[in-house]
């Protein structure tokens, strides 16, 4: 099956006022020789036997079990209206809002958007979004190079690995200097890049830190779990300089890897070398007010090589989500779902009294155990039950071959908690 | 019509939509030190306030649904329901990526990671190259990626001193921005007067300092480029790589394939070219295809197939992660069935039709709108307003916002650069020859308007919420977010 709409009768007409006989005269461009002879492609399919089948390919994959996977991304509950309204075509078929007259919804929207990431981070300004955590990272430390006119970026230990790998994949051509954690912050240093809570979900202050860096100059980086700082100190409270964060957690679905929502966020002095669309609000000549995009000197479609990022879309319909579902759960609601979260991880963790937990201090909605036995045998054991577990550290390259990182959001019930302890102690004296 | 209120001046204290389940576990408290100190600013609305609001919002929006969307370069073409049906099935929705980490919970996601893998085969053959990689999550990502693995080809061949990237006038303002985050110098080649690379000025430029050339194809002037396979050869015989924007894709698919043109690289527009929604802006999927000499630098891990079993493996060459798990997943999914659904004759079938719409809308208004260039197009037409500017003061702009009172989206106005107050109209296959012909008349009618009553056109867009609005103004005084203490 396929969408196109001509009919033969009309190829016809069509042929006779363009004034060609055949469909091969308007491909005439397309030199002989390098014209396709055959390629090995399927026959297409209906669209009744493509659900059937794409059914049956979706069965063999397991997103029933009980979640404790966590790891920059989580089992939150969506609730029902983030569906229906983000999934109303003059949403989802609209594209970026070059026409602003016929995209005020969509620029209101944007303007809602990273006006309440700023509200959420204690922030000043927001972008329109990017692709998702690990490259706002990127991003953020380009910016922070561009501000301070420095190429040092310090990746804190507490940084997720993945985000730190796309972090050295990007930078690979760029100016950024990398360096590990363990590097003293000084004069060269751009910014120091850090995550609140740490991957291994210990929450951190970096108050102190905060004020080491801008008295040498450099930027303070932090990336955060939003849904934490429902009742976590924020970043701007800190006294971070660019905050960023993995939205998938607003209201977005785990979808095996994205689409996520890389949220960027900054102070008001520092807008003009934010990357990626902005929406501000403006008025017409009979001064109704509206939202058009601004600053758009900035970018790529305007200054080529010279823009401040590559970027040209954004992830506008999840950072849609991420407006709605926040709007959703308000003040109150957020607060409640980050508490429970919060509550629900320490019953586990007392639940969870003969492992070891690694963690140094209170955490958020993760932590990290080092079990009696290899992390990925008990994980499977845990699969047989029912459970994911987490994440055996070692396959992330980080922690020793018995460490699982478990996560716990306000979907677990008691029971479920329960369970997971019984079976996990059995598996591990199994 | 009525301004919409903001979200944070509708509501009440004490309203709340949705809450957690009543906690079941004892209560703890967080030590004081980690504790936000500052007031939590978000709204507080019932699930009828939210519902009220971001419906009424909605009708602000012209989409596919609603408007033809003529946006040149964007393909802006009907997005299959069938396609959303399919991304929402729970198997798919609700995986979490973190599966593929722990080969023993791989079992768990094989449907997932078929996907992957025949997905990325069908991309690579259609691009007529080796390999295919979902991980890039837009066009501008799939860009990056792209000439990051031309910089790690050349590095693994010790060869050093290539520290430029070659692009026309005419490309996308995304490929000289990508070629410079990657960290090469650009060049940018001349276009000619039939609107093709100027191959006498590419020659010239072309060098052992050259490490790669991107080229858009058909170009963003609507044309086939007439020695797209000189120019490859020639960069080959000094020893750089072509890079193949893949923006234009929808006009020669199963007619020609990049690689067979002598491309070493493509990225990519899924959303584009197989009909994901365009999202107001995103997300979309920027997957790459590569030639034999580039799959060793693909990003890792790559879906690999073991008698049946899908698994994953870590190449040693990688440049590494482009993204945290396969892209945007959901994204490519959509992309993976609208291919399944219509098949190779299908994809062949979507080029015709897009080339004939196009042309259709040339051959309909071209006595009235100068075409940029003579001929006929591919899929989509470049046309002036240069004219209308100089003889009645009627620029692209004011075509565009004319479009919109007649219930039209603009076409791409003012790009490429190359082309003076252009009009960039690609119509896409899904549309059908009357809606064509009502856009025609729109068209035609707006030139008699330029000559007849110029003024009217000026005050466009009179029917929608807002007229046009002061984006000067907008930037000098910078509101870009309603914070408690700055209301708005």
């Amino acid at each position: 099956m396929d969408w196109t709409t001509i009919t033969e009768v009309e190829k016809r007409d069509i042929f006779k006022t363009v004034g060609v006989e055949a469909m091969e005269e308007l491909f005439a461009a397309i030199p002989e020789s390098l014209r396709l002879d055959s390629w090995d492609m399927p026959e297409g399919k209906n669209e009744s036997a493509l659900l059937r089948e794409f059914k049956a390919l979706s069965q063999r994959n397991n997103a029933e079990q009980v979640c404790f996977m966590g790891g920059g991304y989580y089992d939150h509950y969506i609730p029902a209206a983030v569906d229906a309204l983000a999934g109303r075509s003059e949403f989802y078929t609209a594209y970026t809002p070059y026409q602003p007259e016929c995209s005020q919804g969509t620029l209101q929207a944007i303007y809602e958007y990273q006006s309440l990431i700023c509200r959420l981070m204690d922030m000043e300004c927001a972008n329109a979004s990017l692709y998702d955590g690990g490259t706002a990272i990127f991003e953020a430390a380009v910016m922070a190079a561009r501000i301070t006119k420095r190429q040092r970026v310090i990746v804190h230990d507490s940084v997720h690995p993945l985000w730190k790998q796309m972090l050295e994949t990007h930078a690979a051509g760029s100016v950024l200097k990398i360096e590990t954690g363990s590097e003293p912050i000084s004069e060269e240093t751009a910014c120091v890049i850090v995550q609140n809570p740490a991957f291994l979900g210990t929450l951190q202050d970096y108050a102190d830190l905060a004020q080491q860096c801008h008295e040498l100059g450099a930027l303070l980086v932090m990336a955060v779990n939003p849904v934490s700082l429902g009742i976590v100190r924020t970043p701007g409270s800190m006294g971070a300089d660019i905050t960023v964060a993995e939205g998938q957690s607003l209201g977005l679905p785990l979808g095996f890897g994205g689409p996520y929502l890389g949220i960027l966020a900054t102070k008001k002095k520092y807008i003009r070398k934010m990357p990626g669309r902005i929406v501000g609000a403006a008025a017409d000549d009979k001064g109704r007010p509206g939202y058009v995009l601004t600053l758009q000197a900035r970018e790529q479609h305007i200054r080529r090589e010279k823009a401040l990022s590559n970027i040209c879309s954004n992830q506008a319909l999840c950072a849609l989500r991420a407006l709605i579902h926040l709007c959703l759960l308000g003040k109150e609601g957020l607060r409640e779902t980050a508490y429970a979260c919060h509550a629900k991880t320490a019953y586990l963790m007392s639940k969870l009294d003969f492992v070891q937990v690694l963690n140094d201090g209170p955490v958020f909605n993760e932590f990290a155990v080092r079990l009696p036995k290899n992390a990925e045998v008990v994980a499977a054991a845990l699969l047989e039950k029912g459970f994911l577990a987490g994440i055996p550290l070692h396959t992330l390259g980080c922690g020793k071959p018995n460490d699982l990182l478990v996560a716990v959001t306000e979907k677990r019930t008691r029971d479920e908690l329960d369970s997971f302890a019984a079976v996990l102690q059995e598996a591990c004296h199994e | 019509m009525n301004k919409i209120k903001t979200i944070f001046e509708t509501g009440a204290p004490g309203r709340c939509a949705v809450m957690p389940e009543p906690l079941d576990v004892p209560d703890v408290s967080l030590p004081e030190v980690f504790q936000r100190d500052t007031p939590l600013a978000l709204t507080e609305l019932s699930e009828m306030d939210v519902v009220r609001h971001f419906t009424r919002l909605s009708r602000r929006n012209f989409g596919v649904d609603s408007h033809f969307y003529p946006l040149g370069s964007c393909t802006m073409k009907y997005n299959p329901k069938i396609s959303e049906s399919v991304a929402s099935l729970p198997g798919f929705a609700s995986l979490h990526p973190g599966l593929t980490l722990v080969p023993a919970y791989r079992e768990t996601c094989q449907g997932a990671l078929e996907v992957v893998y025949e997905l990325e085969r069908l991309l690579a053959e259609i691009a007529g190259m080796a390999a295919g990689c979902l991980q890039p999550m837009a066009g501008a990502h799939g860009e990056l990626t792209g000439v990051l693995l031309i910089a790690a080809y050349h590095r693994s061949k010790n060869d050093m001193k290539r520290d430029t990237i070659l692009i026309p006038d005419s490309a996308h303002g995304t490929n000289p921005a990508s070629a410079a985050m990657a960290g090469f110098k650009t060049v940018t080649l001349p276009s000619n007067a039939q609107g093709s690379v100027d191959y006498d000025a590419y020659a010239a430029l072309m060098g052992e300092h050259v490490a790669g050339v991107m080229l858009t194809c058909p170009n963003t002037h609507g044309l086939f480029e007439p020695h797209v396979a000189e120019i490859a050869a020639l960069a080959h015989e000094h020893g750089a790589l072509m890079y193949y924007d893949g923006a234009n894709l929808n006009a020669i698919l199963g007619k020609c394939r990049p690689g067979d043109l002598g491309f070493d690289v493509m990225h990519y527009n899924l959303h584009k070219t197989f009909g994901t929604p365009h999202g107001m802006g995103g997300p979309g999927s920027g997957a790459i295809a590569v030639g034999e000499r580039l799959a060793p630098f693909l990003p890792n891990p790559r879906v690999v197939k073991n008698d049946g079993i899908y698994d994953l493996h870590f190449g040693d060459s990688s440049i590494g992660r482009m993204a945290p798990f396969f892209g945007n997943f959901l994204v490519a999914l959509r992309a993976y069935v609208y291919i399944l659904a219509v098949g190779g004759e299908g994809l062949k079938k979507i080029s015709e039709n897009a080339v004939l719409n196009a042309n259709y809308v040339l051959a309909r208004l071209k006595e009235h709108w100068r075409p940029a260039f003579d001929g006929l197009c591919m899929h989509e037409c470049l046309l002036t307003a240069a004219d209308m500017t100089a003889d009645h003061g009627i620029r692209a702009l004011d075509v565009a916002k004319a479009l919109l009172d007649r219930g039209f989206h603009a076409p791409t106005v003012y790009f490429p650069l190359t082309v003076k107050e252009g009009l960039m109209i690609e119509p896409t296959e899904t549309e059908s020859q009357e809606t064509l012909d009502d856009f025609c008349d729109a068209m035609l009618e707006i030139a008699r308007s330029a000559i007849e009553d110029p003024e009217s056109l000026h005050h466009a867009p009179v029917s929608l919420p807002v007229g046009r609005l002061n984006e000067a103004q907008a930037a000098r005084n910078l509101d870009c977010a309603a914070l408690p203490q700055n209301k708005s």
